[in-house]
């Protein structure tokens, strides 16, 4: 029978696990007090008509759903955008160009910009997709400058899953008589998948709670309508949560609360997504 | 019965390093011969010259003749695809694709251009049979490959190799990482594939060498010493090196 032994501990170990377990409980309350100021203020907006009413002067009767449906679009044409082009531009960097200098260098660039404030990419995306391409305010000028702030994390997190993919896979392949690109076709990328959709997913997380490069670009604040398409004037969640804050009825404080939970709750099931990917990719090894 | 393989003064360089000194070395269609020799001798570098592996490794050079199959190999214009799909190559580890039994078995016929699915699965049942390994996993075709034993993984990594129907299978130590049950059953397959085959195998085991193979070639320091018929290299060496090898004295 094996005895628990007890760890004898000095002062210094105490302290430190004290501090430990103090910062945590902080972190925790602070938290927790957040979600429950959250909860209390908004929770009681949340319902059918929030979900599906439109802008009005009315706190009581505006709703989220240009919003909801304005994120939907944006961050969805982002993705069908930046997924194949970050995906392709990691199987270029990893399996087509010559390793030296410059595949260094452009790692470097490229993780440089993952970290670049997004506001820049909003003024980019004004100047070139809004102006110069003459796309106007709308749904796929967003979309496209929000692809720009999430390629270079989709391009580093594939270039992490192909990395991934170990070697002697790839050696079996080309030893059957398979081109590199039928390898990277039907070996690399189906192998490095799990990666790359659970690093879409940190993506999608990463815009969908932008606003600074939207409202840069000119996202309007008051809309009565949802988007249509691509060329329709657009808002998102995280504008409309801003735009209601910034108004002086308490009405429209309790509608932000509102707004928060349902990107939050978004944001949960995201996550939750990405983690069932996990799990499913793990246990089939 | 003709050559096969025939290689003539053979150098290869890794970088500055030499790896092959002149080799001249030739199979015979059918037979089973062993390359054998100390640990960094050279024996893998050889063996995949012979499909051309080692061009992944950037700073290889190569010079001398390899001739397989008639073709010289490493002319202008050889095509790649066509010659690793006759020479069939089982690595050292078992390295199947995640994927389950069936993929794996049916990636090779797949690209290069099978789509019939009925071919398909005849090729698939057929080559598990050839591998010893279609009654384990008749019924789980669809069963992930990596959830077999390791010595049911390099069998099914050798259904793989045949499933292209190659007409030479070169073995880099393809028992080395297994139980000697499973290295029974690897040596086992190695009997009934010859003949229909020629293998190449490399073996640091000298006795497996002695049970499997027709023909041995002894390799030092990236050299080829000696070569001849496995009996009489195991008997009567000819070479002071390979005596010291085969009792032990050194490797």
């Amino acid at each position: 029978m094996k005895q628990k032994e007890r760890v004898h501990l000095n002062g210094g170990e105490m302290l430190f696990r004290v501090a430990a377990a103090l910062s945590f409980l902080l972190c925790i309350a602070t938290l927790g007090a957040m979600a429950a100021d959250l909860v209390v203020s908004g929770g009681g907006r949340i319902g059918w008509q929030f979900l599906t009413g439109v802008s009005s002067r009315l706190p009581d009767r505006a709703g989220v759903l240009p919003a909801l449906a304005g994120t939907v679009w944006v961050t969805g044409v982002a993705m069908i955008v930046a997924l194949p082009l970050g995906v392709g531009a990691a199987v270029y960097l990893e399996e087509l160009c010559r390793r030296g200098r410059l595949s260094r260098i452009l790692e470097i660039f490229i993780s440089n910009l993952a970290g670049v404030p997004a506001i820049l990419f909003g003024m980019v995306g004004l100047q070139i997709f809004v102006r110069w391409c003459g796309l106007g305010r709308t749904v796929i000028a967003g979309a496209l400058t929000m692809a720009l702030v999430v390629l270079p994390l989709i391009i580093l997190v594939s270039r992490e899953a192909i990395r991934a993919v170990p070697r002697d896979i790839r050696e079996a392949s080309l030893a059957l008589g398979a081109s590199k690109m039928q390898t990277i076709w039907y070996q690399v990328i189906p192998a490095a998948l799990p990666g790359i959709l659970t690093g879409a997913i940190l993506g999608v997380c990463r815009i969908i709670g932008e606003a600074a490069p939207l409202l840069a670009l000119g996202a309007l604040t008051y809309l009565t309508k949802t988007p249509t398409g691509l060329n329709s004037p657009f808002t998102t969640l995280p504008i409309q949560i801003f735009n209601w804050i910034s108004r002086p009825q308490i009405g429209f404080h309790r509608n932000a609360a509102a707004a928060i939970i349902v990107l939050l709750f978004l944001l949960f099931l995201l996550n939750v997504t990405a983690i069932i990917i996990r799990a499913r990719s793990q246990s089939s090894r | 019965m003709g050559e096969v393989v025939t290689v003539t003064g053979l150098n290869l360089w890794y970088g500055e390093r030499q790896a092959l000194h002149s080799i001249s070395l030739a199979a015979t269609e059918g037979e089973v011969l062993a390359l054998i020799g100390p640990s960094g001798c050279g024996k893998s570098t050889f063996l995949r010259t012979l499909n051309r592996m080692n061009d992944l490794i950037p700073s290889v050079r190569i010079e001398g003749s390899v001739v397989v199959l008639g073709e010289d190999i490493y002319r202008n214009g050889m095509e790649l695809a066509e010659l690793r799909r006759r020479v069939g190559l089982v690595f050292q580890r078992s390295n199947p694709f995640p994927k389950s039994i069936y993929e794996n078995v049916a990636y090779g016929p797949k690209i290069h251009g099978e789509k019939r699915r009925v071919e398909l699965d005849e090729i698939v049942e057929q080559s598990l049979r050839r591998a010893d390994l279609w009654d384990e996993v008749k019924d789980r075709l669809g069963a992930s490959a990596l959830r077999l034993s390791g010595g049911q993984q390099q069998r099914l990594c050798i259904a793989r190799a045949l499933a292209v129907r190659p007409k030479i299978l070169l073995m880099d130590e393809p028992a080395s990482a297994l139980d000697p049950r499973s290295t029974a059953k690897i040596e086992e397959l190695i009997a009934v594939l010859r003949g229909e085959y020629t293998i190449l195998i490399v073996t640091h085991n000298m006795q497996q060498a002695g049970r499997v193979s027709d023909r041995t070639a002894f390799f030092c320091d990236g050299a080829l010493i000696e070569s001849g018929v496995t009996s009489d290299i195991f008997t009567n060496p000819q070479k002071k090196e390979t005596q010291d090898y085969i009792t032990g004295r050194f490797g």
